[in-house]
């Protein structure tokens, strides 16, 4: 059964893309939507081991709730670290905005 | 049919999120993230987590989308980013895909013990609620505190500092 490589490549190739894009970005907010997609490639991996490798067929997707939440919480907290960034500095160029003092 | 769906979902994944990185435009990338989370839900239902495709759906096509798009709308960029450093992007591209092909023989060199756990299963909802109240409950209960906490944190930062800052 080649389904599970499938899913794995596939969560590993997004995993990659978003890795990329966290090295690669200078806005703030495209950093996050990076983060999303990498959380999105672990989210893949667990659905396609608890189908097809683990046989305890529930833990898998459980993890993936609580991964969810936690992302949910994330974006709501950046988000307003990205205003805060926002009116303070008037950009949220990341390389700007690097020392935390003013 | 399953395997040609499962492909399917997961090239409309690739795609979407790769131009998620590449696309000059915030916006486009936000769009293009909401095609890859919907895709990842699509892929979920393929896989039989019917649960998790919803919750997928609801939280991120509902809250993370329309949340990421609000800092997008409030934080406009005046300049857009420039072509920083071509060279750089290329080391960083290379990187990310020596750790992509370090993966894929991770994968493929490993001999999996494959078995289809899930087809002949029925009742997976309650299942899931189950397990979630019982063996999971403490983690559960703690993620609702870590919510209430980045709730009321979100606000204490977005509010108009008192002390002038």
């Amino acid at each position: 059964m080649i389904e599970l490589q499938i899913l794995l490549v596939t969560a590993a190739a997004v995993f990659c893309i978003g890795l990329y894009g966290v090295m690669s970005r200078r806005n703030a907010v495209l950093v996050l939507m990076s983060i999303e997609l990498m959380l999105n490639a672990v989210n893949i991996n667990l659905v396609a081991f608890s189908r097809y490798v683990y046989s305890s067929n529930v833990v898998g997707e459980i993890l993936v709730v609580f991964i969810i939440t936690v992302a949910a919480a994330e974006v709501g907290l950046a988000m307003a670290i990205v205003l805060r960034l926002f009116r303070n500095w008037r950009t949220i160029n990341l390389d700007a905005v690097s020392n935390m003092k003013n | 049919m399953q395997l040609f769906l499962t492909s399917l979902t997961a090239s409309i994944i690739f795609f979407s999120s790769l131009g998620v990185v590449l696309t000059r435009n915030v916006v486009h990338a936000a769009i293009f993230l909401l095609v890859a989370l919907i895709g990842v839900s699509a892929l979920f239902l393929v896989q039989l987590a019917e649960f998790l495709a919803l919750v997928q759906i609801l939280i991120y096509a509902g809250a993370v989308i329309i949340v990421l798009m609000f800092s997008i709308m409030l934080t406009r960029e005046t300049e857009q980013t420039a072509v920083s450093n071509n060279a750089g992007k290329l080391i960083l591209g290379g990187a990310s895909i020596v750790v992509f092909i370090g993966f894929c023989t991770a994968i493929f060199m490993t001999d999996w013990a494959i078995t289809d756990y899930v087809s002949n299963e029925t009742g997976r909802f309650a299942a899931l609620g189950k397990a979630l109240f019982s063996d999971f409950l403490v983690p559960f209960e703690i993620a609702s505190l870590v919510l209430l906490v980045a709730l009321v944190g979100a606000v204490i930062l977005t509010r108009e500092g008192r002390e002038g800052a």
